[in-house]
């Protein structure tokens, strides 16, 4: 042994703030995943805000994630004014991230929106619950493309 | 109120002479408390076996057991722990949970016939199982929290505070496999356990070359581990979990890296017999 231990200096404690904005383990995971996949795909919370999308998702919605930051899904949602092929809005009922989150089932769907390019898309959508280990709800992952 | 290692080796215990100064053993260190009724411990690998044989002396009735997860280098030493075989002792054991199996029952694995002679229903100790992660655990002006951290299977890693000082334990974890760069804290696995901490002991089985060919197995090259003790914001870095083909002398080469990495974090090797003051 060559090196003698040193008591460390006092520090301040962990605010609880920090632990609270841990994010659950499944979803550091799904970010990795997500990360990696050349399809678009994002990501919610188990109180329901988007934490984040990868770049592939931002070519689609026409804005990177680090300036959209954390929301509620469903207020980002709503910014692309979801809408059926008849350009009626989408009921939210119907959306996959929507029903993923309060049904906690996988869910899929095919509708208009309007990128914050300003360009109409028509989109699906596939969406589904995670749950972690011990069958804890944390989140909805989701995944879109252009059709 | 200090922690003392009784084992940090990682995978399997390696007695010998090239490791007589890190030591062989197994995951496992004690948390000295203010309450003298109580043993605290983090995991039971076979270092608890020689801890064991200690709290019989002192005449320790209540000991309470936090395990990281249930791989046998954590556990295997549970089956030699002397205080077991006492029915005047009361072992309350926490770890991980699972949605399939019960935590006894999964322990029970190892501790039964053909992996062992004997089991639960042999065992004069009173045995109480909790589930992790739960409620923080506290004694006195410890509290002891926990949370779950990447490594195959259900693991958690653990924080011990005070007023005045943070320890995390995260003796198997491999963060960089989720990311470390370019993440804020509770976006890194165990990010809010180590943040600001005082002290990390934190997995660094490998060197970097060494880690290319294990990504995946769960564990830390050296430099993962400072990286990750720098990313959270920790203060000092202990090098736990020590690869068991590593002799004294390559540990020490390994400790140089983290130190050539970072000296400022202070990386030191664990060693059994270690004390930290909280």
């Amino acid at each position: 042994m060559r090196t003698a231990w040193r008591a460390p200096a006092l520090h301040a404690v962990r605010s609880p703030q920090v632990a609270a904005k841990q994010k659950q383990l499944l979803l550091i995971l799904a970010r990795e995943f997500i990360s990696n996949l050349s399809t678009p795909g994002l990501i919610a919370d188990a109180d329901g805000r988007l934490v984040f999308y990868n770049e592939a998702a931002e070519a689609v919605v026409g804005r990177r994630f680090a300036e959209a930051g954390e929301m509620p899904l469903e207020q980002w949602l709503e910014a692309f004014e979801p809408r059926e092929s008849d350009s009626s809005p989408l009921p939210p009922e119907r959306r996959p991230t929507r029903i993923a989150f309060e049904e906690r089932r996988a869910a899929h769907e095919v509708y208009l929106v309007t990128s914050a390019d300003g360009v109409d898309r028509e989109i699906e959508v596939s969406a589904l619950p995670l749950f972690a280990h011990a069958e804890e709800f944390v989140g909805v992952v989701a995944i879109f493309w252009r059709r | 109120m200090q922690l003392k290692i009784w084992g940090c080796r990682g995978s399997v215990p390696t007695p010998g002479p090239g490791t007589v100064t890190y030591g062989g053993n197994t995951s496992c260190v004690e948390v000295v408390l203010d309450d003298p009724e109580t043993a605290l411990v983090l995991d039971a690998g076979t270092g608890i076996r020689a801890l064991g044989a200690e709290l019989v002396a002192r005449g320790t009735r209540r000991i309470v057991l936090f395990l990281t997860h249930l791989h046998l280098d954590h556990l295997e030493g549970l089956r030699f722990f002397a205080p077991l075989w006492d029915p005047g002792v009361t072992v309350e054991i926490h770890g991980p949970r699972s949605p399939v199996v019960s935590l006894r029952d999964r322990i029970l694995r190892a501790f039964s016939p053909p992996l062992f002679p004997l089991d639960f229903r042999e065992v004069p100790a009173r045995l109480v199982f909790h589930d992790l992660p739960g409620e923080p655990w506290r004694s006195g002006g410890l509290t002891l929290s926990s949370d779950l951290v990447l490594h195959p299977g259900p693991t958690v890693g653990f924080r011990l505070e005070t007023s005045a000082r943070a320890v995390a334990y995260l003796p198997d974890h491999e963060p960089a496999l989720a990311g470390i760069d370019e993440r804020t804290p509770d976006w890194i696995s165990a990010g809010a356990l180590a943040h600001g901490a005082d002290v990390v002991l934190h997995d660094a089985q490998y060197f970097e070359e060494e880690y290319e060919a294990r990504m995946g197995w769960g564990h830390s090259s050296v430099a993962h581990a400072v990286r990750y003790c720098e990313a959270v914001g920790a203060r000092r870095l202990v090098l736990f979990h020590h690869e068991p083909t590593h002799s004294d002398r390559d540990l020490e080469r390994l400790e140089d890296r983290a130190r050539e990495l970072n000296d400022s974090v202070d990386p030191t090797l664990a060693r059994e017999g270690m004390t930290i003051a909280l």
